[in-house]
């Protein structure tokens, strides 16, 4: 808990030692890929700070927004973070990632948005789905809470190596009133100039982390030390095997009929809606397994661990038109 | 750790760019089982029987059920001593916007042409775009070698053809590979086949081809993005202009004039998230100290007094049209350059470039989408430009439609502002 308290006031405070400015090796010299993949990242989320009026930083507790998180905080250090965070909860969480965001939040002193997807049902605007997943209920809430808060700016941590429609998406996209994805009107994005004007109703969605891949986010957190989830790393775990994955027992999904429990060794490689994001049998208890693990991997994290990309060949395109994140 | 290249492609239709790509990223181990498998499905879901890569990167429900690629698409490989971000730009729909895109940032474009067709109108119309965003690299795969026997003659001919196009272009470096996307000859290992070439395969090109080196050297850019006072207990008086140092190289000490407002003050530190450093390159995003409480918030470019950027209100430029609705003079626009945004008056077209003979044309009454023309720009606010010839990364601009914000056209600051 207080490691990850020291390890990000480090980062916000700037680690300074006055008395012996000693240049990081990476700095004034040359620019290797990761300073350059950060130093971009950097000057998109300084762009937006300086044009929108209500910025929001998308936080789900995962390790893609965990990095972004870190680079806003960098971003805009010694300031503090001018904007708050907004986490759509499916309630299918692992409790072990929403202690880490709520420690997280608390030590840092951030504001912090939680849109339930279980409120949304309760009062009669979102109907449970027959299989039970949630993770296609988050567009309305999303969506309502962009409303409600007035959000012009909406920060995520998706990356155009996920997926094919992501492959396609601009590092500031434009979304209408109804928070769709329309990849056939795109602005064209050149140079490094962002486009970010809106009308009323319409939001940006931006998108800091678009050329990085699974290994780059992985390099990063172990060149800065960027705290993410215990479950990223290897633990004994009750799971059940579903559609070729190892779920996790819990009250909303299983196991049913015939799926027995068991206890592996295993670690996330994504961090979704629980029921349907499966965990990957393994051994990595350390960054440098992990970076070993997912260097020689020959399945994408999607692929691996989420039930709700295999719907179709373009499940993520359809949900992007919806508003999804 | 290795540095990052990021690299266009260009090829007319049927000539293999998608071939190629998938060939790159399978012979870099770029892709994965899970995804392999998905192609496979889809190929046979369509009825094909040969794996066909190109629905790798078609990823959009319209681009799979048309067959076509409709919008840049991007794409990342690495090899031990290089990480490549790839800017896959389609070969037909809105072909000139979608390659502008791509050329922007890219530091090298490989055109594609087919081995049996030699160069076509689209090759000479490829390169012209790239020597138009001034791409600093530019490299030819002659593909589909396999169909001609792997004939040296043909490929020299097409070689000498291309490199005197490059020429009367001004595209100074041109390397020339005889590949096979399909069968793998000369794209990640070398090919038995054409014992007669001596170069490097493409991917040894593009691990070796210099990167960066060309923005260090030019004179020092600052655009201010915003100005960081954060009022804390702990920095009660902290004022740091954030940016990213877009050419150059910055260091403390130096003297800089803030443009356009032209205070001038001293350098007195520069902040990064690691502690200060006493210097920084072109590339990195940093925050900046000065001596002296001038005005340079968002919208100012810091530079070196000596060798300061030019300030305008009226804008010599070339516009890539990029919109349905025609440009006529007369247009109010937006103009957004570096972190400036100034609202502006089209007053007159001076030319349209002629992509065939790359001369201008007399002043044409509009400038359709995908044209390329001379503009005379009045701005309601002074900018402080690099022409684009001398600076790529200070020289580019955005024409901004001021009603419904879309972006109009791609803009470079023409040589005469800054004579």
């Amino acid at each position: 808990m207080t490691a990850i308290l020291t390890r990000i006031q480090r980062a916000q405070r700037g680690n300074r030692h006055p008395n012996n400015p000693a240049e990081p090796a990476e700095w004034g010299t040359s620019v290797d890929h990761l300073a350059a993949l950060e130093s971009e990242a950097v000057h998109i989320i300084r762009e937006v700070v300086a044009e929108f009026d209500r910025p929001v930083l998308l936080f789900s507790g995962g390790k893609d927004s965990a990095v972004l998180l870190h680079l806003a905080l960098r971003a805009l250090q010694p300031a503090p973070l001018p904007f708050p965070l907004l986490h759509v909860d499916t309630g299918h969480n692992f409790p072990e990632v929403i202690a880490f965001r709520d420690r997280l939040v608390a030590e840092l002193g951030l504001r912090l948005h939680v849109a339930a997807v279980q409120d949304w049902i309760d009062d009669g605007r979102l109907t449970e789905r027959p299989d039970g997943t949630r993770n296609p209920l988050q567009t309305v809430p999303l969506l309502d809470t962009i409303n409600e808060h007035r959000f012009d700016a909406v920060f995520g941590g998706a990356r155009r190596d996920e997926d094919r429609a992501r492959a396609k998406e601009r590092i500031v996209s434009l979304r209408d009133a109804f928070g769709g994805w329309d990849p056939r009107r795109q602005r064209p994005e050149l140079w490094s100039l962002y486009n970010g004007r809106h009308t009323a109703g319409e939001h940006v969605r931006v998108f800091p982390l678009s050329n990085w891949t699974e290994l780059d986010i992985w390099h990063y957190i172990a060149r800065r030390d960027v705290p993410v989830p215990d479950i990223y790393y290897a633990h004994q775990r009750e799971v059940f095997a579903r559609d070729g994955m190892w779920l996790t027992a819990g009250e909303w999904g299983g196991p049913r009929n015939g799926e027995r429990i068991v206890t592996k060794s295993v670690r996330y490689r994504t961090v979704g809606d629980a029921s349907c994001t499966g965990a990957v049998e393994s051994t990595a208890v350390t960054i440098d397994e992990v970076l070993t693990e997912v260097a020689t991997s020959r399945i994408t994290e999607r692929g691996a661990t989420r039930a709700d990309d295999r719907l179709s060949e373009a499940a993520m395109e359809d949900r992007k038109r919806d508003g999804y994140f | 750790m290795a540095g990052l290249l990021r690299l266009t492609t260009a090829g007319s239709v049927d000539d293999g760019k998608s071939t190629l790509v998938g060939r790159l990223l399978q012979d870099t181990q770029s892709i994965l089982s899970d995804q392999l498998a998905a192609v496979d499905r889809a190929t046979r879901a369509r009825g094909g029987v040969e794996l066909d890569l190109a629905l790798l990167t078609d990823g959009l429900r319209a681009e799979r059920e048309q067959g076509i690629t409709i919008d840049v698409a991007y794409r990342y490989f690495a090899t031990p001593t290089r990480k490549f971000v790839l800017a896959d730009c389609p070969g037909h729909v809105q072909y000139t916007r979608n390659t502008v895109t791509g050329a922007s940032t890219a530091e090298l474009a490989v055109v594609l042409v087919d081995a049996r067709n030699g160069l076509v109108e689209q090759t000479r119309r490829h390169l012209a775009v790239m020597a138009f965003l001034r791409v600093p690299h530019v490299m030819l795969a002659v593909n589909k070698m396999d169909l001609v026997d792997f004939d040296e003659p043909i490929f020299r001919c097409i070689e000498s053809e291309f490199a005197a196009v490059a020429r009367s272009l001004g595209v100074p470096d041109v390397v020339t590979v005889p590949v096979s996307a399909l069968h793998g000859d000369n794209v990640a290992t070398r090919s038995a086949r054409t014992p007669w070439y001596r170069g490097p395969t493409l991917l040894e090109h593009l691990e070796t081809v210099p990167t960066g080196r060309e923005a260090v050297a030019e004179p020092m850019r600052f655009p201010v993005q915003l100005v960081l006072r954060p009022r804390t207990a702990e920095h009660p008086d902290y004022r740091g202009l954030a940016g990213q140092i877009a050419s150059g190289v910055l260091a403390v000490g130096d003297d800089v004039i803030a443009l356009p407002s032209g205070g001038r003050s001293t350098v007195t530190g520069i902040d990064t998230p690691d502690g200060p450093v006493l210097r920084a390159i072109a590339g990195q995003s940093v925050t900046v100290l000065l001596a002296d409480e001038i005005d340079a918030g968002r919208g100012e470019v810091l530079a070196r007094p000596e060798q300061a950027p030019r300030v305008v209100t009226e804008l010599s430029a070339d516009l890539c049209w990029l919109a349905d609705r025609p440009l006529r003079p007369g247009a109010r626009v937006l103009v957004k350059h570096g972190t400036r945004t100034v609202r502006a008056i089209v007053t007159a077209l001076t030319g349209r470039l002629d992509l065939h003979t790359l001369h201008h044309t007399e002043p044409p009454d509009a400038l359709e989408l995908n044209e390329i023309g001379g503009a005379l720009i009045r701005l309601a606010e002074p900018l402080a430009v690099d022409s684009y010839a001398t600076d790529r990364h200070t020289g580019g601009f955005l024409v901004i439609d001021a009603t419904d914000g879309n972006t109009l056209a791609a803009g470079l600051v023409g040589s005469r502002n800054a004579a």
